[in-house]
């Protein structure tokens, strides 16, 4: 009995372990094809001209750079909105807010996160962008402004949930502390327990970039897709494209094997490994603050 | 004497090269309550861990030396562990119950063994937690969730969870550490009743308790065997200084 | 001075913890304001018609019951791929891996594919299972691409529940004379299924509501019936929610809420099922 148990252990043991691996293999598959079929573009296309302001591949125009200051403006002004709002949501959820207020706002602010990103989209070209267009007194609302207002909603879900699971972590015997010396709970909060999960709420930064400047459907639907050089004070204000939805408009639309087609997987390519630094930067934040506790701690 | 278990010049080592037994040989006769006391870190429960090789999980290495169970090398790798454990019991200091009905419990180490009848299984059940003096107060409500039980109640449970698979040696981790005088009382009456029929090793969590339970004990201190003697002789005429000093309370 | 000095602490914790109160409701009352919106504007348009039946007129009338079915073949596509390999991951990560060099590429692996943007797993499903394996343009390509894109989630939240089992059950069992799989199988498994379930669910939620990986994968813009088997295209919801607000001049404004309203319905019901199982859950757990 105990030798056909070994034999079906075995097989199942195995199993799992393969499945454990697969994560890595898929990686590695994603990251081949990505150059397999990328690459080929720095072979048609000359450097100078990928890195040329003109992005029109109709007429043979592959400059990248629009693309990129594209993603830049749009990423950084997500940034400026989900980083103060999403971090004083998460020291409020976790600091300030009464238990029963927490298990309300935490699920609220987990169903933000949930709302597929074509529906932001898709107020956003009914709703926002018309009333950007007034407001501003604009051209035309479809711009970075719109783009950067709805990546920022997307992300703070992000950005609150790391975070807030980090300033849950600071143990009490801090603040505890802090108070017991006299400081208030906006200093405690501010002296002691932001310090103290930091590392936490880094990565949590960095995870809602990487959030906003992975976003493809919303930027797509409200940004303009104009893909002019962003780099004036009023960009902000102007139609922009990014690279994601550069590829997502455009794919559909090319023949498998042209330079057209190449140059997209290379702006692929160049995301894959946009996302790849972001989060080894994230996880090594997290890997050495470990390595510091357990130093503290022996 | 009949002795069930022998072990001959154990060495035992943590992971971080931290010495845990050094050279422990005692033997531990049949049908007897044999009990390894001392104070914290004498490597009491990493030796009792080897009995049933419990310490395979863990980052604990063996250096040296053999633990002959009926004469054959439970360390020898060609040793089923599986087989092992059911012959060696062992009850915890703190009574895990497992998320199961209290019957559920005591089926569970069967179900492992691949027993399903049903008329073997209640019958084990009975007989088990007779064994473990709790039969009376839960033979009514066997359906009901292991953990609705009383602490002193759970942990003769696991008694009775551990007896289900008939072993012939029996361990005992400080299991009455966290239990009130009357529950403790009634383990420590379980366990006299049982040693008729089983080879009881048990780690004590007070002199006191070592005193009321030993046929044989054993006094460790930091890695090393002291001293060893039969009944309560150790308690009221210690040989070594050492063992007088932690008996009397000089130090602990 | 002294005085003075608590008073302007107190001052400046009242306005700090003001600040912080505006912030929050700045970033909650949008999200309230988007669901209630899309449910007055859309539920006018919520008809039998409209969930049974076919777009017509270019999309201007009838109904979406493609896109809808499309998108239930898609989830559960998602699900036979990515259920079992994910759990079966997360049982490697908690019960048997070691803590070494090859354990730590696996986690860098399954972060970084948490990371990977929506678009890119578009294309690599393109080159992968739409060219290299030839199944074109499918509901398999789809699947297959969304399920890789969901593995991330399911693994991280499997891992978390499976650890969360106390430690000193396996302890038990092991000492009983149980294997490392039996203890998995009958006590670490049961136990942690309703963390892996919610976990699940939430990763489906998300293939759900994708647009981008299934845009060169699998989706069509309009099928005149529905999909017979996995190497057909199928419409689905936020696709179909994203050509009719940007592709369909003069699109009635109705349906385009309503198709809104039926997606984030579909979303947000798993989103709920799946604080309900959580609660449940704690609620009845024997440890």
């Amino acid at each position: 009995m105990d030798k056909s148990l070994n034999w079906r252990e075995y097989i199942i043991t195995r199993l799992i372990k393969a499945s454990g691996y697969s994560a890595i293999l898929f990686v590695g598959l994603i990251f081949l094809f990505l150059i397999k079929e990328g690459v080929p573009a720095l072979g048609e296309i000359s450097l100078s001209d990928l890195l040329a302001t003109r992005w029109y591949p109709i007429e043979d125009f592959f400059g990248i750079l629009p693309l990129l200051t594209g993603s830049l403006i749009v990423t950084i002004g997500a940034a400026l909105i989900a980083i103060p709002f999403g971090l004083g949501s998460a020291i409020f959820i976790a600091e300030i807010a009464p238990r029963w207020l927490r298990e309300i706002l935490k699920p609220l602010v987990e169903l933000l996160g949930g709302l597929p990103s074509v529906v932001l989209g898709f107020l956003g070209i009914l709703v926002l962008s018309p009333n950007l267009r007034i407001l501003l007194d604009l051209p035309t609302g479809l711009t970075a402004l719109a783009g950067s207002l709805l990546l920022g909603a997307i992300a703070i879900p992000t950005v609150v949930s790391i975070a807030e699971d980090a300033l849950d972590a600071v143990p009490r015997d801090y603040r505890d502390g802090a108070l017991a010396v006299g400081a208030t709970r906006w200093q405690t909060i501010w002296r002691v327990t932001l310090p103290a999960a930091k590392s936490g709420v880094l990565t949590a930064i960095m995870l809602g970039i990487g959030r906003a400047l992975g976003e493809t459907m919303t930027v797509m639907m409200v940004t303009g897709n104009a893909p002019v050089m962003a780099t004036k004070w009023n960009s902000i204000f102007q139609p922009v494209r990014t690279m994601t939805a550069t590829i997502a408009a455009e794919m559909g639309e090319v023949a498998n094997g042209s330079s057209h087609y190449h140059v997209l997987f290379l702006i692929g390519l160049i995301l894959f490994l946009f996302s790849l630094a972001i989060n080894v930067a994230a996880s090594s934040v997290v890997f050495r603050q470990k390595k510091r506790a357990e130093r503290i701690l022996s | 004497m009949n002795h069930k278990i022998v072990i001959e010049h154990l060495s035992l080592q943590y992971a971080d090269g931290v010495e845990s037994l050094r050279d422990v040989s005692v033997n531990i006769p049949a049908n007897a309550i044999t009990v390894f006391f001392g104070p914290a870190g004498g490597g009491k429960s990493s030796l009792l861990r080897c009995l049933n090789r419990l310490n395979d999980l863990t980052e604990v290495n063996t250096l040296g030396g053999r633990i002959m169970l009926d004469g054959e090398n439970i360390l020898d790798p060609k040793t089923s562990v599986i087989e092992l454990r059911r012959k060696v019991g062992m009850v915890f200091a703190r009574p895990v119950v497992l998320p199961f009905s209290i019957r559920g419990n005591i089926t569970y180490g069967l179900e492992l063994a691949g027993i399903k009848k049903r008329s073997r299984l209640d019958e084990a059940v009975e007989r088990s937690l007779k064994l473990a003096a709790l039969w009376d107060e839960v033979k009514d409500r066997l359906e009901e969730p292991g953990v609705s039980l009383s602490g002193g109640q759970q942990q003769r449970l696991c008694l009775a969870r551990t007896l289900a698979n008939q072993p012939e040696v029996i361990l005992l981790d400080e299991p009455t550490s966290g239990l009130d005088p009357l529950s403790t009382g009634k383990v420590e009456e379980a366990l006299q009743f049982l040693k008729q029929d089983y080879t009881i090793v048990l780690v004590p969590h007070s002199v006191q308790q070592a005193a009321r339970t030993a046929d044989y004990a054993a006094f460790f201190l930091q890695g090393e065997l002291v001293e060893w003697a039969v009944d309560k002789e150790i308690f009221t005429n210690p040989h070594d200084q050492r063992t007088e000093d932690y008996v009397t309370g000089r130090f602990g | 001075m002294k005085r003075t000095l608590r008073i302007s602490q107190q001052l400046s914790q009242r306005l700090g913890f003001s600040l912080l109160t505006l912030m929050v409701v700045a970033t909650i009352i949008p999200i309230l304001a988007v669901i209630v919106y899309i449910i007055y504007e859309g539920a006018p348009a919520i008809s039998w018609e409209f969930l049974s039946g076919f777009p017509r007129e270019g999309m201007r009338q009838g109904g979406i019951l493609p896109a809808i079915v499309g998108t239930f073949y898609l989830t559960l596509g998602t699900a036979i791929f990515s259920v079992p390999l994910g759990i079966a991951a997360a049982i490697y990560l908690a019960e048997y891996a070691p803590e070494n060099a090859a354990t730590r590429l696996i986690r860098i692996a399954i972060i970084n594919l948490a990371g990977i943007p929506s678009v890119v797993y578009g294309l690599f499903g393109l080159g992968l299972f739409v060219f290299f394996l030839k199944f074109g343009t499918s509901l398999l390509s789809a699947s297959l691409t969304l399920s890789i894109m969901t593995l991330p989630v399911i693994i991280s939240a499997a891992e978390e529940a499976l650890r969360a089992v106390p430690q000193s059950f396996r302890t038990v069992s092991v000492s009983l004379g149980g294997t490392r799989w039996q203890t998995i199988r009958r006590i670490v498994l049961p136990q942690a299924l309703p963390g892996i379930i919610t976990g699940v669910i939430l990763g489906l939620e998300r293939a759900a509501g994708e647009t981008a990986p299934i845009l060169f994968t699998g989706a069509a813009f309009f099928l005149p019936q529905l999909p017979n088997s996995p190497l057909d295209a199928t419409m689905a919801l936020p696709y179909h929610l994203f050509v009719i607000s940007t592709q369909v001049p003069e699109m009635p404004f109705h349906i385009q809420y309503g198709t809104a309203l039926v997606l984030i319905t579909f979303v947000l019901g798993m989103n709920l099922a799946a604080t309900f199982i959580r609660s449940r859950a704690r609620a009845k757990r024997q440890w």
